[in-house]
């Protein structure tokens, strides 16, 4: 009896030894980061000298911060657009390339290829796909006799290039997520359905889609949270211009408290963003939990 | 109805169908590839002419030439190399220690603990960003601080500022963990009757079992290392310390028009992990389908 207390002992001093590099790092780059977060953002902290307690002086600031809310409303823009199609667009891709039919392989592969990239690659290789005159986008469209925009330099169309770069960049992924979880639905399902006479869009509507909720819940929070936070794409592609309708939370988190060193101040929007994050979070949970299908 | 469905003719137009819209989405995700190459290799008086050239009639290597000597790329490749790499090792061995941990030793927190880190995963990681910079300059007798971590700049522009905060990712912990828990335990308990040690045990019959998923999380790991952006961009003030990335962004930045240059630049970021897919293809797969089912 002894030896087996002493060997559970044993047991939990080499499991915490092994845990221990892992806590520590959680606990200086994480835990403590938090806290300190919140703390910051009732100081009036610059790097350099300040760090004085001023209240709520920043959250008062915020509100009036019209620049703020603006990249808010172009983040929330973006989302609205983005998730949405990247859903559609990955599990459409996804419910296409999930046969096992010659060469179907090499479909899966080349849409994948444009997840490689870095956010940083793929913004430079647009900026030059949607330059006006000499542009691939453009002179594509001028085959069939569309002038093309300016993309990235016209306020209309400057969020609408983000979104392109940015689904292009995660359908890929999003597409074989959605395959393992096609390939998780049991076949007999789609076979007695189809005995009652079933059609195509009753299986996809009452099969496919509610099988598959588990999936689109993790995808759309992922694509979530990942667009609320953009920052790479707005910053090579457009720089936040034109008029600042790419410019983004992150982006203005970024400027506030590297370029300005208003750390204190920046550490309120950062909150004030992750807030926004969680709410829509929530919202999501419930949209892909509820018991009927959204669509 | 059901006869008519399955004649050989409509069959085949079925194919047919299929192939031609999959090779239309495939080949609309490649272009972008395949005109950046073609314009790394494209004299610049046939990059900016209208209609598109196809093929080009003349390949030059000058733009990569130019960009390799107008920025030093190969030691920013190396900055990047090394950074990504040492992510890769860090997080191999302390996310495979603790996952172990978590999967097989007894201890009381372990669920706590656990919980807690995955908890922590849905922090957004713009919140710590701002207090993570104060951390990384206050960590006490590091680059030139003292034991309360005033006086230096601490990790601040030092690789170990991009590689601590990352060295043992909670998805690196949660990732072996699951791993770990699908091998037997009576291996661990024999072990332990022959009287092997319990570092042993993990390090010479538990690791070897885990190459598979080793591999998977090595890959993304690098991926995540070699693309990553804005962290690097703000600890790093060093332009020697610069990686690819940051080369990039800027090269793109303050040579707007030179597009030939600037697809070299940005094909040569991605190159390395273009190579890693190719070689690697199905970790890269399994990965993302297990993150997808697990999640």
């Amino acid at each position: 009896m002894a030896s087996v207390r002493k060997l559970e002992r044993h047991q939990a001093r080499t499991a915490y030894l092994f845990i221990t590099p892992t806590m520590l790092l959680f606990l200086v780059f994480t835990v403590i980061p938090v806290f300190m977060a919140l703390y910051l953002s009732f100081t009036n902290y610059d790097v350099l000298s300040r760090k004085d307690w001023v209240g709520f002086d920043n959250y008062r600031r915020l509100l009036d911060d019209n620049l703020l809310w603006l990249t808010f409303r172009n983040v929330f823009l973006y989302a609205i657009v983005f998730v949405p199609f990247n859903i559609i667009i990955s599990l459409s891709l996804g419910m296409l390339m999930n046969r096992a039919w010659r060469g179907v392989k090499l479909f899966r592969t080349l849409n994948y290829l444009p997840t490689l990239t870095s956010s940083v690659a793929a913004a430079t290789v647009w900026i030059w796909l949607l330059h006006p005159e000499f542009g691939l986008v453009n002179g594509l469209l001028s085959y069939v006799g569309i002038t093309g925009p300016a993309w990235v330099a016209q306020t209309e169309t400057a969020m609408i290039s983000i979104i392109l770069v940015t689904l292009w960049q995660s359908v890929g992924s999003n597409m074989i997520i959605y395959l393992a979880g096609l390939q998780g639905v049991p076949e007999y399902l789609y076979e007695s359905a189809r005995l009652d006479g079933a059609t195509k869009l009753d299986c996809f509507r009452f099969i496919t889609w509610p099988q598959l909720r588990p999936t689109t819940f993790l995808v759309s929070t992922l694509s979530i949270i990942g667009a609320l936070q953009l920052f790479d794409q707005a910053f090579v592609l457009t720089q936040g211009g034109p008029a600042n309708v790419t410019k983004t939370p992150v982006y203005l988190i970024y400027q506030q408290g590297f370029n300005q060193l208003q750390m204190g101040y920046a550490s309120a929007q950062a909150f004030v963003l992750a807030i926004a994050i969680l709410i829509f979070s929530v919202i999501n949970m419930r949209m892909t939990k509820a018991e009927e299908s959204v669509i | 109805m059901e006869t008519l469905g399955n004649t050989p003719l409509k069959k085949g137009i079925k194919k047919t169908v299929y192939y031609v819209g999959c090779a239309l989405i495939a080949i609309v995700m490649f272009l972008p590839f395949y005109w950046s190459v073609l314009t790394s290799f494209k004299p610049d008086e046939q990059i900016f002419a209208m209609p598109i050239k196809w093929l080009p009639t003349e390949l030059t290597f000058e733009h990569y030439k130019k960009a390799f000597t107008t920025v030093p790329f190969g030691l920013y490749f190396w900055n990047s190399f090394v950074l990504a790499a040492a992510g890769v090792l860090f997080n191999l061995f302390l996310g495979s220690l603790a996952g172990y941990a978590f999967a097989k030793l007894k201890f009381k927190l372990s669920q706590p603990l656990f919980r807690v880190l995955l908890a922590a995963m849905m922090i957004p990681g713009i919140v710590t960003m701002i207090p993570s910079v104060y951390v990384l300059q206050h960590l006490p007798l590091f680059g030139g601080n003292d034991l309360l971590g005033d006086g230096g700049h601490g990790l601040m522009n030092s690789f170990w500022g991009i590689i601590l905060p990352g060295a043992s990712g909670t998805f690196a912990v949660f990732f072996m963990r699951q791993f770990f828990l699908t091998l037997p335990t009576d291996m661990l308990e024999m072990a332990r009757i022959e009287g092997c040690g319990e570092f042993n045990i993990f390090l010479k019959i538990y690791l070897p079992l885990t190459k598979p998923a080793l591999a998977t999380l090595g890959i993304f790991t690098f991926q995540a290392g070699w693309n990553s952006f804005l962290w690097p961009m703000i600890v790093l003030n060093d332009p020697a310390k610069a990686t690819v990335q940051m080369g990039l962004q800027a090269f793109s930045y303050n040579f707007q028009t030179d597009f030939g240059p600037m697809m070299a630049g940005a094909l040569v970021a991605i190159l390395p992990i273009l190579i890693l897919f190719l070689l690697l293809q199905r970790y890269f797969v399994q990965g993302i389908a297990f993150s997808g089912i697990k999640g």
